[in-house]
């Protein structure tokens, strides 16, 4: 019965990648992209935590501190380049 | 108990998928970017809270250890995405992506055009609201 459960929950996200994905392909400016982008990283973030307790393992668990650094990472420097154009500037000591 | 405490747990789980999809759907159907945002930021940083607590309390009754990785990543989410929504928002602006027609009030672009002079030195002239 949890099996059940855990893998609806899998599979409610996995549709909600699904739609991201949509934004993402479609989306009319490059910041609805990275929106999306950071979103699927989210939910990504979040199925591994459902797939933790689904194999009930522990074994899973510091990828998901590895995806959050990575999505905040990404989501950063693409900001920051769409808004100046480069991500490391010269004399950027901030 | 443990019982009970794994079906809490994984009732959890299922509402913070439903939250995420919530989310997914608002990122489909709004219109405008700062307006997806709102979904792409918010909803999505409250499915995973969910199911993050959810996995650490699974843990915690059936393995019957804390998990402090768990907690440590509800932290991290929670103090990265509203960051990341804050830049990806400013971003947007700068660039020039329009905002939606039914908008009501552009406070940024007063703050812009005052030379980058903080909030409450900027001229703003309260305008009455219009309808879409």
């Amino acid at each position: 019965m949890t099996t059940i459960v855990l893998s609806l929950a899998l599979a409610i996200l996995a549709a909600a990648i699904l739609g991201c994905t949509y934004r993402l392909i479609v989306g009319p400016s490059r910041s609805d992209r990275i929106a999306a982008l950071d979103t699927i990283g989210i939910n990504l973030l979040a199925m591994i935590a459902v797939l933790c307790m689904l194999l009930n393992t522990q074994a899973l668990t510091e990828i998901i501190l590895v995806i959050g650094i990575l999505t905040f990472l990404g989501t950063t420097v693409l900001a920051r380049y769409i808004e100046r154009g480069s991500v490391i500037e010269d004399g950027d000591d901030r | 108990m443990a019982m009970i405490v794994e079906w809490i747990a994984i009732v959890l789980a299922l509402i913070g998928a439903l939250v995420c999809a919530i989310s997914a759907f608002g990122l489909i159907r709004l219109p405008d970017v700062y307006l997806r945002s709102h979904a792409a930021t918010k909803s999505a940083a409250l499915g995973v809270l969910f199911i993050l607590l959810g996995a650490f309390l699974f843990f915690w009754m059936v393995d019957g250890e804390i998990n402090a990785k768990l907690l440590l990543a509800i932290l991290f989410v929670f103090m990265t995405s509203p960051v990341a929504g804050h830049l990806n928002g400013r971003a947007a602006y700068r660039s020039g992506v329009k905002l939606w027609k039914g908008s009501v009030r552009d406070d940024f672009k007063d703050v812009l055009e005052s030379g980058g002079k903080s909030a409450p030195e900027a001229v703003h002239k309260p305008e009455p609201p219009k309808l879409p």
